[in-house]
């Protein structure tokens, strides 16, 4: 079995096989992280660009620092909208930004899909680091290799998924690669930030959270953002928090069996309690510590194939 | 000097001539129809094997001139048009300026003149700028050359201004043309809302942003006893509502688009721009609905929706492009395809829905039928020819085609206006 894909934009086109093969190969980089040395000559004379024109601090560094510990060169690019607004493209800036010889973009856009359109475009590899709302396949993948770390396994685990789904790219990339995995997974939040026919996606769908936390082996939070409510999304924050905030109540009444897993950055005190983000049910910096790992196994096979452009 | 086809089968939309015949434009006309007409000096066609229609007529098109001649112009449009087999066209106001004042209607009737291909009527805007404020001067316009109105890009969301809108084209006899999506239920939203805008993180337009104003208009129609035609119906429930509302004896008619009644939003799921349009691709369900609706009469006729865009404008992702595709150079062969082919219309209902019906909607005499007297505007077509969609075939000024690639039945022989061979293939 060998790693067949250039790009790596969404769990949604891998197989199983595919990504257990990245939570393999993940498995081997993270002793590197742990070395005193913490470098491979693996990625040596390959250049990686980080392309982001969204915010971003965690995955940015994340990727950064996956590159470097394969002894990549780096680039880190900030674009902000205005470039595209001066009458250059998407792709336009992406084909300027590999013509100086770029071997992998590791890209961020608000824009779902944008991703197809430059792997469609370029000739270098292209990563996703969150297309819109559609995926955010790292980010996913590390859930999952945390996940079985904690567990040993995927297979018949129950994972909630809990906020706002419609427009989040972290749970549709978890909802294809749990599923594909064997997962049983349950999606929560509000109707009005639920997509229409998510359970086609073979999730089930429950409002109630603590139904969702007595029921589940592991609980992903996701980030809300303050936005929503201008968007009438949500009748109030505090509205929102009621129902499905996570607090220390809520966690301790379902159970200590359950681990509260959240892609950061969190919101303390609105879907996360502080308590709870920092109790002993929480493997929030666990996911930041496999991430880099995670992404040193994404870059590593993606940069090994040897498919022709 | 006039223009004989020769051994012409022709197909009208009530019937399809048993034997060959020739016939004869001259002046503009349709002189004669008759078998065996004498070559003597004319300028003469062999129909042999080949269908002649009444020129085919598009009540939605957008030609971008004024305003955006990067995307089209009148002359490229006309071009595009005739080589799709369409002898009149009728251009959206949605221009800058819009169509909203005589000056705009003359400069578009001179100019289509000076170019001289095809019949281009400008449909007048209902609302001053299309701002959905104040009533355009719509009788000044109908003398510039108006026959219809129409806000099209949007509805014309304020509802008594709509009322209004609808009395006032009932009093001048003319067309109001709606576009059907209530924009705070749209909310943004670039394809249709369900379960492939739930896979791949796009914003959905529910069908309900559709069918709210569709039965809104319905309502407003019945009240007054007045028309209204609903411009590209894209759902089963729309198609539900006008035959309800049609079998009330409510004066409502409806279009639909060939990408409405061949793609679904699975197109969209490779993120290619040019599937993104308004209203959006809808489902499986939705694609069969138009096609029986078409078939008994519920849609009264087939637009292009002809809206060309820049590669420029296109290729900036799904979500920041404009919606819209180009359609006059391929409707005829994908309504060919799509739906005579398999058999859910026959070649009279396509000359109905394409020529016969919109002729009779906007009020155009003389075009519509290949009769005797009528005006010499004729499309000419192989049936049974096959051919490839290609982006170097594109006559339109851009090339925003979710066709290309495919292979499409029936083709444009020969496009004939005013008793000229505007376009040969």
């Amino acid at each position: 079995m060998t790693w067949k894909h250039k790009h790596l934009l969404g769990l949604q086109d891998l197989s199983r096989r595919d990504i257990e093969m990245v939570l393999e190969t993940a498995k081997s980089f993270k002793e590197v992280s742990s070395r005193d040395i913490k470098k491979v000559p693996a990625l040596r004379g390959k250049t990686v660009v980080t392309l982001f024109f969204e915010a971003s601090t965690r995955t940015r560094i994340s990727f950064e620092l996956a590159a470097k510990r394969l002894s990549a060169d780096t680039l880190n690019i900030a674009a902000n909208v205005s470039s595209t607004s001066k009458g250059e493209t998407l792709l336009d800036t992406a084909r300027n930004i590999e013509a100086m010889n770029v071997d992998a973009m590791v890209v961020r856009h608000s824009s779902s899909g944008s991703v197809f359109l430059l792997a469609e475009g370029l000739k270098c590899s292209v990563v996703n680091a969150g297309d819109g709302c559609r995926e955010h396949p790292t980010q996913a993948l590390l859930d999952i290799f945390t996940l079985q770390e904690k567990f040993g396994r995927i297979e018949g685990l129950k994972v909630g998924i809990v906020g706002d789904i419609l427009h989040s790219r972290v749970a549709r990339s978890n909802i294809w690669g749990l599923t594909k995995l064997g997962a049983k997974v349950t999606v929560c939040g509000p109707a009005t930030l639920m997509p229409r026919g998510i359970e086609e996606l073979g999730v089930d769908v429950c409002y109630d959270l603590n139904r969702v936390l007595k029921q589940s082996d592991a609980l992903i939070a996701l980030r809300l953002q303050k936005e929503r409510q201008q968007d009438k999304f949500l009748p109030s924050m505090r509205e929102y928090s009621r129902l499905f905030g996570l607090n220390q109540a809520k966690l301790s009444e379902a159970g200590d069996h359950l681990i509260v897993m959240h892609p950061g950055p969190t919101n303390r005190g609105l879907e996360l309690s502080a308590d709870v983000a920092d109790g002993p049910q929480s493997v929030i910096l666990d996911q930041v510590t496999n991430g880099v790992a995670v992404r040193m196994a994404v870059l590593y096979l993606v940069l090994g194939t040897k498919t022709p452009a | 000097m006039g223009l004989l086809i020769k051994n012409a089968i022709i197909v009208n939309a009530d019937k399809t001539g048993q034997a060959p015949q020739d016939i004869l434009c001259d002046g503009g006309k349709i002189a004669r129809i008759a078998a065996g007409i004498a070559a003597g000096g004319h300028e003469t066609i062999d129909a042999a094997g080949k269908k002649v229609l009444p020129g085919l007529i598009d009540i939605h098109t957008h030609l971008r001139q004024p305003g955006r001649e990067d995307k089209e112009t009148i002359e490229t449009g006309s071009r595009a048009a005739v080589k799709g087999g369409f002898t009149s066209i009728m251009c959206m106001p949605n221009t800058n300026p819009v169509i909203d004042n005589a000056m705009v209607v003359e400069f578009i009737i001179r100019e289509a003149d000076r170019v001289g291909l095809c019949n281009v009527y400008p449909i007048g805007a209902v609302t001053k700028a299309q701002k959905d404020e104040e009533l355009t001067d719509m009788a000044e316009l109908k003398s510039a050359g108006c026959l219809a109105f129409s806000d099209d890009g949007k509805s014309v969301l304020n509802s008594r201004l709509f009322r209004l809108a609808m009395e006032y084209a009932m009093m001048l006899d003319v067309l109001i043309i709606e576009h059907c999506q209530d924009p705070l239920l749209t909310a943004g939203g670039v394809m249709n809302e369900g379960i492939v805008s739930t896979k791949i993180g796009l914003k959905g337009d529910p069908g309900i942003a559709e069918t709210v104003t569709v039965a809104r208009d319905i309502e407003i129609a019945r009240y007054l006893g007045a028309r209204v035609h609903l411009a590209h119906m894209s759902l089963k429930r729309s198609c539900e509502l006008i035959r309800f509302a049609k079998s009330q004896g409510i004066k409502v008619t409806a279009e639909a688009c060939p990408h409405h009644f061949t793609l679904t939003d699975e197109a969209c799921s490779g993120f290619d721009a040019s599937t993104k349009v308004n209203p959006p691709l809808r489902t499986q369900e939705d694609v069969d609905a138009i096609k029986e609706a078409i078939a008994d009469g519920t849609i009264d006729c087939i637009v292009t929706d002809h809206a060309p865009h820049t590669k420029e404008d296109k290729e900036v992702g799904f979500d920041g492009a404009p919606f819209g595709l180009i359609g006059l150079e391929t409707s005829l062969s994908l309504t060919m395809t799509e739906l005579v082919k398999p058999g859910i219309i026959s070649l009279n209902q396509m000359a109905d829905k394409m020529s016969a019906a919109p002729a009779r909607l906007v009020g155009l005499t003389g075009k519509g039928a290949v009769r005797q007297g009528y005006d010499a505007d004729l499309t000419i077509i192989d049936p049974d020819k096959e051919w490839t969609v290609t982006r170097e075939g594109f006559v339109s000024k851009s090339k925003n085609s979710p066709f290309i690639g495919r292979k499409l039945k029936g083709s444009v022989e020969y496009t004939i206006c005013g008793g000229r061979v505007v376009y040969k293939i």
